[in-house]
């Protein structure tokens, strides 16, 4: 009897001993085997400097938006609407910086009128979401009601904007913001920042061992905090060594020679907007109650937390991301079009529960949502080089998804939850 | 300088902590709490009897700020208090240990303890390291055994989980306490812990409205009872004025012992 329990949960046990997410690292593993095979399938086209870079911007736009709804699933919401209203703010966005300071304006040339679009968009976003908050904390209708109906308004709003045209182009400063010409930010740049990361890294599991110490807390083995440190290690070198080789076409050195890139501009936002929300989470009331009613409502209610002013808070949270999504978008895009993030909902909602954000309610993880979102922008780049129709495309994400929450269910089951 | 002793030594005239009267609740056309009235004295445990459907977890719904009454007045230490949400009935003193527990299962021991009242840093932060702290020394207090804090409640035993649901009720020196059943999930070692506890926060001074199925429970520790039937008050006893019996008889009958009809 004993026995057989302790066979059960020996393996989750040993790497929870050892200070490893089980359900993180299996995430990650998953993530190396679908990298592993499309490398193989595509005949060595997948893992390429060039595609790569394009990965990682193609991720962000996905990733931004996933970390939002970690906070909307683990509260026990849902948010259709995200792709409208990418499309929605979007549209504010190109339209507030194309035509209402028109070109020949002061405004339109210097850096203050993107500036200032890009407020108008998220001042956008976070309206609507403020507007579906109040719909599901005040008046008690399903977020899921809610928000399929922001689903369709949003998409509608986006296409009244214009009438249905696309502003184009935008400013070239703004355009690189996307990621494309001059949208990263150089060899030199890129390797401080690796740098940089690698000894935060360090810093982290240093100070967490000495804050465990202090407390008499179980402490993970030496070897293995070194191991992660390492791998960390080796994962951001390799990261910024793909970046710095993918040649940017617009620059050359003295001698003729092409640089390269660099991280990305997107990816540097989806880092500022991992760290913020991941802040949020873990050391703000905000978070801790967003987790506290996503575990039980009734004790949020009875705790004394004002339960309706933070679902309205959630929903604004997750509006301001998906404008900052907008933003990223119509940079790459260098266009504002109604059409921008159609379908776009399903893919931030698989990469969130793909990433271990657990639909129940009261579990998930910000960096999760990130490999979420990697895992599907990989199946759907690898499946683009391999020339997979569109169609098969969205059967096998929907499979994914299909996949991925019977996962969740018997992961869940297994863990005793 | 002012001398501090009186004159004369006045025995302390003691002001209830809670006065209910004529207080009803109704959900549509239900009369969940129908002109209820009762009241608590400091040092004082007082078991709220009945029926299951008699109302008494509405009115303790109605102490807790859960539910505003749609009637009637409620005095905390004499003066009048208007308990429109959980945090307002908080902060009159009033901390409630729900029957069931109002923990969130996702989140450790230290993060129940405070939620809704975090302990910040000077940055607005939560401070983690000071709710620990404190949350180890009130547990240490009430179950010695206790040490796994800092684990999901999800994965913790009944006694422990009412431990934390204790410990967070104590903890801001509530000066009324009212408890849900708070043996109903219990063994009978954990039930002795609780039933101390008891004990030992009436002799504080505290103030204990108590909600037990378990006769015997209410004995031992209750000075005296309050029977509801229907939403409706039966009446209030000194226990150690009646029998168990007695007590029955106005649950079941809506009879006060001696009496000669059905009050309600």
């Amino acid at each position: 009897m004993k026995w057989a329990v302790m066979k059960r949960g020996t393996m989750r046990h040993l790497l929870r001993n050892l200070g490893i997410d089980p359900r993180f690292s299996s995430m990650v593993l998953a993530l190396v085997v679908i990298w592993l095979c499309l490398q193989f399938l595509t005949d060595g086209i997948f893992l390429t400097p060039r595609n790569l870079y394009n990965l990682s911007i193609q991720t962000c736009v996905t990733a931004v938006m996933a970390c939002g709804m970690v906070f909307v699933i683990v509260a026990r919401q849902i948010d259709l609407s995200v792709g409208s209203l990418l499309a929605f703010t979007g549209m504010v966005l190109a339209f507030v910086q194309v035509h209402v300071f028109a070109a020949g304006q002061a405004l339109a040339d210097s850096d203050l009128g993107w500036i200032i679009s890009i407020l108008a968009g998220i001042a956008v976003g976070v309206a609507a979401g403020i507007f579906q908050g109040i719909w599901v904390a005040l008046a008690g209708i399903p977020a899921f009601v809610v928000t399929l109906a922001g689903y369709l308004m949003f998409r509608g709003a986006a296409f009244l904007v214009t009438d249905g045209q696309t502003i184009s182009p935008l400013q070239p400063t703004y355009e690189r913001i996307g990621g494309g010409l001059g949208g990263s930010i150089g060899p030199t740049a890129s390797s401080v920042l690796g740098i940089l990361a690698a000894l935060w890294l360090v810093f982290h599991v240093w100070h967490t061992r000495r804050q465990r110490r202090r407390y008499g807390a179980l402490q993970a083995p030496i070897w293995v905090d070194v191991l992660k440190v390492i791998a960390g290690s080796m994962v951001i070198a390799a990261f910024v060594y793909m970046m710095n080789a993918y040649p940017d076409p617009s620059s050359r050195d003295a001698e003729g020679n092409r640089i390269g890139k660099g991280i990305g501009i997107p990816v540097l936002i989806l880092l500022g907007v991992m760290i913020v929300l991941t802040f949020i989470a873990t050391r703000t009331r905000f978070g801790r109650y967003v987790f506290a009613y996503g575990g039980n409502p009734e004790a949020a209610l009875l705790s004394g937390i004002n339960t309706k002013r933070l679902l309205i808070a959630i929903f604004a949270l997750m509006g301001t991301l998906s404008a900052v999504a907008a933003v990223i978008t119509t940079a790459r895009l260098n266009a504002g079009a109604n059409s921008m993030g159609t379908l776009q909902e399903l893919y931030v909602i698989a990469a969130t529960v793909i990433g271990g954000t657990s639909l129940a309610g009261g579990l998930g993880s910000i960096p999760g949502a990130v490999i979420g979102a990697l895992i599907i922008q990989s199946l759907d780049n690898g499946m683009v080089l391999l020339d997979v129709p569109s169609a098969q495309r969205q059967i096998l994400i929907g499979l994914i998804l299909i996949g991925a929450v019977w996962f969740d269910t018997a992961y869940n089951k297994r863990a005793g939850r | 300088m002012t001398d501090a002793t009186p004159l004369i030594e006045v025995p302390p005239i003691e002001a209830p902590l809670i006065e209910m009267r004529g207080v009803s609740k109704r959900f549509g056309g239900i009369h969940a709490v129908n002109d209820m009235s009762c009241d608590l004295y400091p040092g004082e445990v007082v078991g709220l009897l009945g029926h299951n459907g008699a109302g008494k977890s509405t009115l303790i719904k109605v102490l807790a700020g859960v539910y505003p009454p749609d009637e009637g007045e409620i005095r905390v230490n004499g003066a009048p208090v208007d308990l429109r949400n959980p945090r307002e009935s908080r902060a009159a003193g009033i901390e409630t240990i729900h029957q069931t527990l109002a923990l969130a299962d996702n989140i450790d021991a230290p993060g129940n303890l405070f939620l809704g009242r975090e302990l910040l840093t000077p940055f607005g932060t939560l401070d983690s390291h000071r709710m620990e702290h404190e949350a180890r020394k009130i547990i240490q207090r009430l179950n010695p055994n206790f040490t796994e804090i800092l684990k999901p409640v999800r994965a913790m035993s009944g006694g422990q989980r009412q431990t934390v649901a204790i410990a967070r009720a104590l903890y801001f020196n509530a000066r009324i306490l009212i408890m849900d059943e708070p043996c109903a999930a219990l063994g009978p070692a954990e039930t002795r812990m609780v039933m101390e506890t008891i004990l030992a926060l009436k002799k504080e001074g505290i103030g204990i409205f108590l909600i037990s199925h378990d006769m015997h429970d209410v004995f031992e520790v209750a000075d005296r009872v309050t029977v509801m039937k229907n939403g409706k008050l039966v009446g209030t006893e000194r226990v150690a004025d009646i029998t168990p019996d007695d007590v029955l008889g106005m649950i079941i009958l809506g009879k006060k012992p001696g009496g000669n009809g059905a009050v309600v």
